[in-house]
């Protein structure tokens, strides 16, 4: 597998280190009421797609940045490479 | 006051070198060395006043930047490597901290990398044998944090096909220079 790097260009997917489903970007409220609820969800919880998965790859043998990957679980095509870091901001984490 | 003799990174008192038929591969010590990071939002802050400093730029990704004073490559996103020769340039991490405040962080590397030059028509033949990298068609002046042998190494290149530098973990420097020249020997 190929992973377009937005700011390397191809890489090989083997320099990369898998961590698992994007959305352990959003990492829920502690201070919420239901706060035990939320991170029991986002702890254990996990969609299993066959089809199109955001996940979070990390160059470890390249730049040590995060990515957020959209690949099909059936076919491995990658569509999308953003920096988790655009992500996060994207979504109004840093604020 | 004690009698200290500095060693370089693989224990010898004078830097290693080995010739091969088309490749001379030197160890070299003498470069200060400092990291800088961003500090978050102050990028352009930053850019500004390291070329105060340096009379220089940061060097744009996977780039190196020999046009100030001293050298700086691109490590990562917002994130530099600052190099000058030792000699004229031992407190380089305090001086750029001096100048640079509060829009980096800036932290010490000297001695905890080691360096080989590689020159000579057999580096780019070396160095696809170890890395993934595609040093082949790496340009004067580009760099590219890749791993040999396992170790985290960034392979700098000064003139493309023919000068390249590879610098690794110091701890790991006698690993690092065994990979270089069992390579190197394989194609001898």
């Amino acid at each position: 597998m190929i992973i377009n790097h937005p700011l390397l260009g191809p890489r090989d997917a083997q320099e990369f280190t898998y961590l698992g489903d994007a959305n352990l970007i959003n990492r829920p409220d502690w201070q919420a009421e239901d706060a035990v609820d939320q991170f029991h969800e986002y702890l254990y919880q996990r969609d299993n797609p066959a089809g199109k998965h955001r996940e979070l790859w990390y160059h470890e043998a390249g730049d040590r940045s995060w990515l957020v990957v959209t690949r099909d679980t059936l076919t491995h095509e990658i569509t999308g490479v953003e920096l988790a870091r655009d992500v996060a901001l994207k979504s109004g984490r840093g604020k | 006051m004690h009698s200290l003799k500095p060693l370089t990174p693989l224990g010898g008192t004078t830097p290693r070198r080995d010739e091969y038929p088309g490749l001379i591969l030197m160890e070299n010590p003498d470069w200060a060395m400092a990291s800088v990071a961003a500090r978050a939002g102050s990028v352009k802050k930053l850019a500004s006043a390291f070329t105060t400093f340096a009379q220089g730029k940061l060097a744009a990704v996977e780039s190196i930047d020999n046009s100030g004073k001293i050298t700086n490559f691109w490590t990562a996103p917002d994130q530099w490597m600052v190099m000058a020769p030792f000699a004229s340039h031992e407190s380089l991490a305090a001086d750029l901290k001096a100048a640079l405040g509060n829009t980096a962080s800036v932290v010490e590397q000297t001695d905890g990398w080691c360096r080989f030059d590689l020159s000579g028509a057999h580096a780019v033949n070396t160095l696809e044998r170890l890395s993934a990298a595609n040093s082949r068609r790496m340009q004067a002046n580009r760099v590219c944090r890749t791993q040999i042998d396992h170790l985290g190494c960034f392979m700098l290149c000064h003139k493309a096909g023919q000068d390249f530098s590879i610098l690794g973990p110091r701890s790991a420097a006698a690993s690092l220079h065994h990979a270089l020249t069992t390579a190197a020997i394989s194609i001898a």
